[in-house]
């Protein structure tokens, strides 16, 4: 275990902390809620306190909660964690919902910025004080703010699935029949095309001071103007950056995303809490495996506070296959990261493709396992979808004609104790002493271990800069206690340190996976099903923060249910924290001063991927 | 037996003309719609274009595995103006359909789409999303729609084939088989405009109608 001189409960202890503020600071009470509540209007002045005098340092995520029906009002949620470990402190402050302000805490902890305008542009909270207020993910411009309770999409059919006209009956119903223009979409009333406006671009430009002459150094020249993306091969997906350049050198850049919002969050208030698992796998694509554990870990928690019958904890056998699962995904997307941040430098696809064959054959694992070779939708509550095979079986392999048929075990020892320590060696000897690597990404994207906190930076990202900050460490979950590894953490947190650490986290990862093995044949035979039988309904009342360290980062499912006959088949508010979007944050800091062909390499040093950052 | 190291010249050959039995597969006597068909087909350059989580198979087909360039299309270029081939990997939200019709509208005729996925084909699983268009042939046309989500790169090489198929059948000299081989240019597709809501510009008459029957049921309620 990890030792937590903090032995004091974190509430009473914030509680006695803040006493000063008297009654604008009081515990929340709620059943099954945890946290305190803090009047607004002493938001700010609280939020200095709990950084500076009681260490809470690190603001994890910052999100909207809308209580229509239920005291209707919103309710802002911040989760604030010790950089040097232990539990975490859950922050609320409530605003009523028709003049919805509540102050930014941007500069107490600036890692707020992306978030408090993700709250904004989908909730409809305005944050006073807040440096750069406007939509993030949907264009300015569009009508109304979608995750409120009232707001309702183009194609509703009802607040809860599974819908009536296709369950029980198994009927098909295809939204577009129903739909005027036969397309997703939905006008205000009275719309035509004559006040059509489309205002969607113009604040990407604003304020840039096109064309300015820039003086001395006997130089006459003008800014330009580079929009990168949404389009581009390095930007790992559909990112744009809007950045002004002095001849080489980028002045300024404005990340623009949201080109593939995916309304993640609004789907899964309207899915069954189970319904949710296959579309967590689409957040960061590449690590299916460990958004599942996330997400699992946020409803057992809650089915615990709730104490649902026929719910059993997860037996030792589950806990050693989501570990096995989560390190080889780790193993995966570093292998990834690595293979196409080289791509950005240069060395194109050639990295990449030793990479991408290692791959291969993990998601050979993965696809015996759970059927799927991406998108595994494994794990369940309280358990896992199915015990692994005891033997592997395929028809696509490298070889052609062959039907391959191993034994589980067996390619898993081959691969945990030779193949995959092997190959990190290799990619290790071909890369890391490489000059041109050394040369591009020595110096390059420089964030300091402050920066990095205060921003919110997660993952390799966040320890490449000295902190060493890990969930799996900090907050343990899982059988992590019992494991043996140890957190590689970088020196100058430049782009060559994110990349040793994830060489190095891709060896723990293995020596992780080399103490699951022996556990795996021990537990063999135990049960690996968590609820007796699978019911849409879990009575929920409450929140849960389930929180995983995600190969990208720390990935924090914020789950809320309310409880009501009606309301107990969905979540009520099902928020992600994902650590894609909010390392973003510090994106700009780290190019300004930097030429132009280093921003993909500082973009692809922070190893986004689009379905997380934009959900 | 033909040698497989070799080109097999039975693909060229036009089967109405008749040939030794002896020269099968050493000779080919065609004309020019098959010549110019087998080679665009088996030198199709796909656009270098990710959207979503069905573009990490595209690109998983892509490498040594499964092996691309198989199929003569490993030269993924990263300009429209150099690609034949659209492959639509993965969600079309509302924000990023703006930017797919320019880059269908800049790429040279002939040129094909491929809807990769369940996404790019109906909406997938995120359909009912407020962002998300379902399916990108609702602005513009789809030669080959490959199911899955996302397809395993089996199915997007089975895409390929078929799309080779549809190649091959084209002719230069029907006129009306394909846009591009009529008079004149080809119309561009009007771009998406980012609205309240994203408004296709096609749809304008429907707006109206839409406009007015709302007006008309105001009144009739008395409000
Ligand atoms: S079809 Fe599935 S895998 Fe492909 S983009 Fe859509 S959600 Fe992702």
């Amino acid at each position: 275990m990890v030792e937590n001189v903090l032995v004091q409960d974190p509430i009473q202890e914030a509680l006695a902390g803040l006493a000063r503020f008297g009654g604008a600071v009081q515990a929340d009470d709620r059943q099954n809620y945890e946290g305190i509540v803090v009047d607004r209007a002493a938001l700010p002045d609280v939020a200095l306190v709990l950084r500076d005098e009681l260490g809470y340092d690190y603001l994890s995520s910052v999100t909207g909660v809308d209580y229509l029906g239920f005291g209707d009002y919103f309710e802002v949620v911040y989760h604030a964690y010790r950089t040097s470990g232990g539990k975490g402190l859950t922050l609320k402050t409530r605003t009523p919902r028709d003049v919805a302000t509540v102050p930014s805490v941007v500069s107490v902890w600036p890692g707020a910025d992306f978030q408090e305008r993700e709250a904004y542009d989908l909730m409809g909270i305005h944050f006073t004080g807040h440096p750069n207020l406007k939509r993030i993910l949907m264009w300015e411009g569009f009508e109304g703010h979608p995750l409120r309770k009232d707001w309702q999409e183009a194609y509703f059919e009802s607040e809860h699935k599974p819908f009536e006209s296709r369950w029980p009956g198994g009927n098909v119903r295809r939204s577009e029949e129903y739909n005027p223009f036969g397309k997703n979409v939905k006008y205000p009333a009275g719309f035509t095309m004559d006040k059509v406006r489309d205002i969607s671009e113009v604040d990407h430009y604003e304020g840039l001071n096109l064309g300015v002459q820039i003086e001395g150094s006997g130089i006459r020249t003008d800014k330009l103007v580079v929009n990168l993306g949404p389009h581009h091969p390095s930007t790992h997906g559909v990112f744009r950056m809007v950045c002004t350049l002095n001849g080489e050198t980028v002045e300024t850049l404005e990340p623009v995303m949201g080109y593939l919002h995916r309304n993640h969050e609004k789907i899964g208030e309207r899915n069954t809490w189970i319904m949710n698992m296959p579309y967590t796998d689409r957040l960061d694509y590449i690590s299916s495996m460990s958004n599942n554990h996330g997400y699992a870990l946020a409803v057992e928690n809650l089915m615990l506070k709730n104490q649902v019958k026929g719910y059993n904890q997860p037996t030792e056998r589950t806990e050693v296959i989501r570990v096995l699962m989560v390190e080889l995904t780790r193993y995966v997307n570093h292998l990834w990261s690595i293979g196409f941040l080289l791509n950005d430098l240069g060395a194109f696809f050639t990295p990449a493709l030793y990479a991408i064959f290692e791959r291969e054959l993990i998601l050979d694992f993965f696809e015996a396992t759970a059927g799927s070779r991406m998108m595994c939708n494994y794990m369940r509550f309280g358990g896992v979808f199915k015990d692994i095979p005891e033997r592997m079986m395929a028809h696509a392999v490298l070889e052609n004609d062959m039907i391959r048929d191993v034994d589980t075990m067996e390619f898993l020892h081959n691969l945990i104790f030779e193949r995959l320590p092997n190959f990190t060696d290799e990619f290790d000897r071909l890369l890391t002493k490489n000059e041109i690597v050394f040369n591009r990404t020595r110096g390059v994207g420089i964030l300091t271990a402050e920066q990095a906190i205060a921003v919110s930076a997660a993952g390799p990202v966040l320890r490449a800069s000295g902190v060493p900050y890990d969930v799996r460490k900090a907050d343990p979950y899982s059988i992590y206690p019992d494991l043996e590894f140890d957190i590689p953490i970088g020196t100058y947190g430049d782009v060559y340190d994110r990349y040793l650490v994830r060489l190095e986290e891709m060896r723990q990862s293995v020596r992780i996976l080399q103490q699951i093995y022996p556990r795996l044949k021990e537990t063999a035979g135990q049960s690996i099903l968590g609820i007796d039988a699978y019911s849409p309904r879990i009575p929920n009342g409450g929140e849960s923060y389930g929180r995983v360290e995600n190969p990208k980062g720390e990935l924090g499912y914020y789950v809320v249910g309310v409880p009501g006959k009606e309301f107990d088949q969905n979540p009520w508010r099902y928020h992600i924290r994902a650590p894609s979007f909010i390392n973003l944050t510090a994106l700009e800091q780290m190019c300004v001063g930097h030429k132009v062909a280093d921003l993909v390499v500082i973009l692809g040093s922070i190893d986004i991927v689009l379905g997380e950052t934009d959900r | 037996m033909t040698n497989h190291d070799h080109l097999d010249l039975r693909e060229l050959h036009d089967p109405d003309i008749p040939l030794p039995i002896e020269l099968q597969g050493n000779l080919a006597s065609t004309n020019l719609s098959r010549i110019y068909n087998w080679s665009r087909a088996k030198a199709t350059w796909p656009l270098l274009f990710g959207l979503a989580c069905c573009a990490i198979e595209m690109i998983a087909t892509a490498a040594s595995r499964y092996d691309i360039s198989r199929f003569g299309m490993e030269v993924m270029r990263a300009s429209p103006r150099q690609a034949d081939l659209l492959i639509v990997s993965g969600t079309v939200t509302k924000k990023m359909v703006v930017p797919i019709v320019r880059i269908f509208n800049q790429m040279p005729e002939p040129k094909y789409v491929l809807a990769m996925g369940a996404c790019a084909s109906g909406g997938g699983p995120f359909k009912e999303g407020y962002n998300v268009v379902s399916g990108i042939d609702q602005y513009i046309p789809v030669d080959v729609y490959v199911p899955g989500c996302p397809p395993t790169p089996q199915a997007l090489m089975h895409g390929f084939i078929a799309l080779h198929k549809k190649m091959e059948g084209q002719r230069i000299h029907n006129r009306n088989s394909v846009p591009w081989y009529s008079k004149g240019p080809s119309d561009e597709i009007p771009l998406p405009i980012l609205g309240p809501d994203i408004v296709d510009p096609r749809q304008a008459a429907i707006l109206r109608q839409q406009a007015e029957s709302a007006v008309l049921l105001a009144e009739a309620t008395g409000d």
